[in-house]
């Protein structure tokens, strides 16, 4: 294949006749099988679900399964982005595009707005705000009484993630009690909470980033073009090439300069890496992952660069 | 290797941020290329007897862990005033876990070699923590059970193999570890296999391998040593990559299972007004054509295609997701099983079953909890406590109680006809969960049948626990 930017999205003939000559499973049918499962135990087991979507390639996977899991029906459920408002504009073009092709309902927990009701305290221009992200949606899922919010982590992105259930219970205050998780036997998924309390649900969870990406390639599934090698002004920080931007300018000392790059996450454009790459097309994205020696939250991400545990102590806090 | 096909693409050259090396022997699996070839296992054995440091040793040998993670492992090390790398760390990610040096949780890991991949569950071996284990033995095809070698086989080793043998799990890598310690000698060895013998042919498990090991050293995990000449079977990863898969799923399983069965998750209403009826195959593939029995209605009818997304199949796997539709207009609703004609599941509404309590309160007859029953939740009651399985001597004794990691046998009674299969039959309808209708909490897991123990002549010498 050559690229993928702008690939059919709909049921193609070619998908029709790639499933009837193909009488054997393999480990992406049964990844996706398992994910299809997940969403509906979830659909059916809890009052209120949501499906959160940022605009990244997981959650790109996740709408996908979703779609397969309800078609020719509408979702059962809303779709949400929680807003940092550090935006690559790539990404909200795509984010609302995709929800409005599916004819979903998009809402936002809106970061911004939490800084603007003095929900939580502004960091500053250019400030990090991934984990101010967790306020945005705890008060969401308050204000909406979600009971259960579908998203699209994987067990491979960090070390607490990888002990996570797949449907992992949050008490009152949105916390994650990692000592006292349910347990979780064979595929017997258990959605029920109590008001107040709520479930994160994770179909993706045994997904592995190669995995995502072979997906994406069968699925022919369309990404935020910043997933693609392309040229971009960026600033080498910490070990990081961010990309400058409305909050991201040369501190003193720092350059910005010409690259090619593309990004391997999506998330708050302050603190979200690219790497050096040539890789235009999925092919050779699957290549690059495939001998990669860097993890992908290692390779760009700040957030996660604070302590040893950062993922797990956001989690606790009510993190995604 | 030959895991890349095209080693050409224009990678960046190392430079200041460059991730990429060129090398392909670092690569975790075959680019591009589906692998079907895929083995769940899960690490189990009693606390402290080193589960966590084989799994280390064994993704560190392989070249699984990507740079940054074996510098976040040396920091983490360091910072605990431990030379070098306490590999342990790898799966042990919690705070409470490193502070403690245990394992409080399964944490799961993917791996790939040339052979074939791997998805892992770590299990803790505190008996405090046995609802996890069970969590990740659960979804396994095979046990990697480790064993301290100079101390032997403890209760809590016991309880883990009866576990996940009682799950189903029907082959063993026993990692007789820490032979480094008593200088390799061969006795120790030998003793670890004449147990696990033991313990294998009574809870009916097909292959048994026990390997010599020094998890702390990588001798025979991944790399053969020359420390133990007196063995030659194959190392930790060439077990691995030569143990039967798909035990689990039934795949590729050899054993006898159940014909086709259709747990209905959810009734998606198709354009014109008809229904399908979507759910996840187990038991036997599912074809158009089959003739089905609605349970616990009892309807009959025939399938008349089996949708995806992507199209109808002419026939639908085991482990695939589909909706399905009947040639008439039966009620069927979330909760209702779809049977193979053929080949029907029990109707119940009282049953005898093995479970593993979780909870601290006891578990005492009529009690009233939930059951989950492939997509069915519904009242029930137990009806009696009948036995408690002793897991040194592998014998049910009678009890009216079950406390907090026991494994024994119930009757229970359900407030909605449950169409059921013995577990060893069927693993989706031969299994259950029960959940605390206060807490919602998971304080069972629950396999229809009694556990299958093979009648032994009693040799007591090669019952003392070791610890």
């Amino acid at each position: 294949m050559t690229t993928t930017l702008d690939p059919p999205t709909a049921t193609t003939v070619e998908s029709r006749s790639r499933i009837a000559a193909r009488p054997t499973v393999d480990h992406l049918d049964l990844l996706e099988a398992h994910a299809i499962f997940i969403m509906r135990e979830v659909a059916a087991e809890c009052e209120r679900p949501v499906l959160l979507f940022s605009g990244g390639k997981d959650s790109a996977v996740l709408l996908r399964v979703a779609e397969k899991a309800f078609r020719p029906g509408r979702l059962p459920f809303p779709v949400m982005h929680v807003d940092t408002g550090h935006n690559f504009p790539e990404v909200i073009d795509f984010r609302d595009r995709r929800v409005a092709e599916l004819g979903e309902r998009l809402l936002i927990a809106s970061v911004q707005e939490s800084i603007d009701t003095g929900r939580v305290a502004d960091p500053g221009h250019g400030g990090m705000r991934n984990r101010l992200q967790t306020t945005a949606l705890l008060d969401a899922i308050t204000a909406h009484g979600f009971d259960a919010c579908i998203g699209g982590a994987r067990r491979d992105e960090d070390k607490a993630r990888a002990k996570e259930r797949v449907l992992s219970f949050r008490d009152a205050f949105g916390q994650w009690d990692p000592k006292r998780q349910r347990p979780e036997l064979w595929q017997l998924y258990s959605g029920q909470v109590r008001p107040g309390e709520h479930l994160r649900a994770f179909p993706l969870s045994d997904w592995t980033e190669l995995d995502i990406w072979q997906y994406i390639e069968r699925e022919a599934i369309e990404l935020p073009s910043i997933y693609y090698a392309h040229r971009r002004s960026v600033i080498e920080r910490d070990g990081m090439l961010l990309a400058e931007s409305a909050w991201v300018a040369p501190r003193p000392g720092e350059t910005a300069y010409e690259e090619t790059v593309r990004f391997r996450t999506v998330g708050d454009a302050t603190c979200t890496g690219a790497v050096r790459s040539e890789a235009t097309t999925v092919e050779r994205i699957i290549h690059e992952v495939a001998i990669s020696r860097v993890s992908e939250r290692g390779a760009t991400r700040a957030d996660d660069r604070f302590s040893e545990t950062s993922m797990e102590d956001r989690k606790r806090e009510g993190y995604f | 290797m030959a895991a890349i096909a095209d080693g050409t693409d224009a990678v960046a050259e190392a430079g200041g941020v460059s991730e990429y090396g060129s090398d392909a022997d670092v690569s975790r699996e075959p680019a591009g290329q589906p692998v079907m070839d895929l083995l769940r296992f899960a690490a189990v054995g009693s606390v402290d007897d080193g589960k966590s440091t084989l799994i280390g040793r064994l993704l560190h040998d392989t070249k699984q862990l990507f740079d940054d993670q074996i510098e976040a492992v040396e920091l983490a090390s360091r910072g605990r005033g431990i030379d070098g790398m306490d590999l342990s760390f790898v799966t042990d990610g919690l705070r409470a876990e490193r502070e403690q040096g245990i394992t409080i949780d399964v944490a799961y890991r993917y791996a790939a070699t040339p052979a074939r991949k791997f998805v892992i569950a770590d299990c803790p071996g505190h008996v405090q923590y046995t609802r996890n284990m069970a969590t990740g033995a659960s979804t396994a095809d095979l046990a990697l059970v480790v064993v301290d070698a100079p101390k032997g086989l403890r209760e809590q080793t016991r309880r883990h193999v009866c576990i996940a043998a009682l799950l189903g799990v029907r082959h063993l890598i026993v990692a007789a570890n820490k032979m480094d310690q008593i200088d390799w000698d061969q006795s120790a060895y030998d003793r670890v296999v004449s147990e696990m013998a033991h313990l294998s042919e009574r809870l009916g498990v097909v292959s048994c391998t026990v390997i010599p090991v020094s998890a702390l050293h990588g001798d025979n995990v991944a790399d053969r040593t020359d420390a133990a000449p007196w063995y030659d079977g194959p190392t930790i990863l060439e077990a691995l990559e030569q143990a039967p898969v798909g035990e689990w799923a039934g795949v590729q399983g050899t054993h006898q299972g159940s014909g086709a069965r259709l747990p209905v998750q959810w009734v998606l209403r198709q354009p014109g007004g008809g229904r399908t009826y979507a759910g996840m195959i187990n038991g036997g593939p599912l074809r158009a054509g089959d003739e089905v029995v609605v349970l616990p209605s009892g309807q009959r009818s025939r399938v008349t295609a089996v949708e995806t997304l992507d199209g109808p199949l002419r026939e639908a796997a085991v482990g695939l997701s589909v909706s399905v539709q009947l040639a008439d207009d039966v009620d069927v609703s979330r909760g209702d099983l779809l049977a193979a004609a053929g080949d029907l599941p029990d109707l119940v509404t009282q049953l005898v079953a093995t479970v593993c309590w979780f909870d601290g309160k006891p578990l005492i007859a009529g009690a009233q909890y939930r059951i989950k029953h492939t997509t069915r939740v519904t009242p029930a009651r137990i009806v009696s406590v009948d036995a408690r399985l002793d897991v040194n001597r592998l014998e049910l004794l009678p009890a009216d109680s079950l406390e907090e990691n026991d494994i024994g046998t119930v009757t229970i009674s359900v407030a909605t006809p449950l169409a059921t299969d013995p577990y060893h039959r069927n693993r989706i309808t031969g299994s259950f969960v029960l959940i605390d209708p206060n807490t919602n909490g998971t304080v069972a897991a629950g396999m229809v049948g009694l556990p299958d123990l093979t009648p032994l002549d009693e040799d007591p010498a090669s019952l003392d626990d070791h610890a």
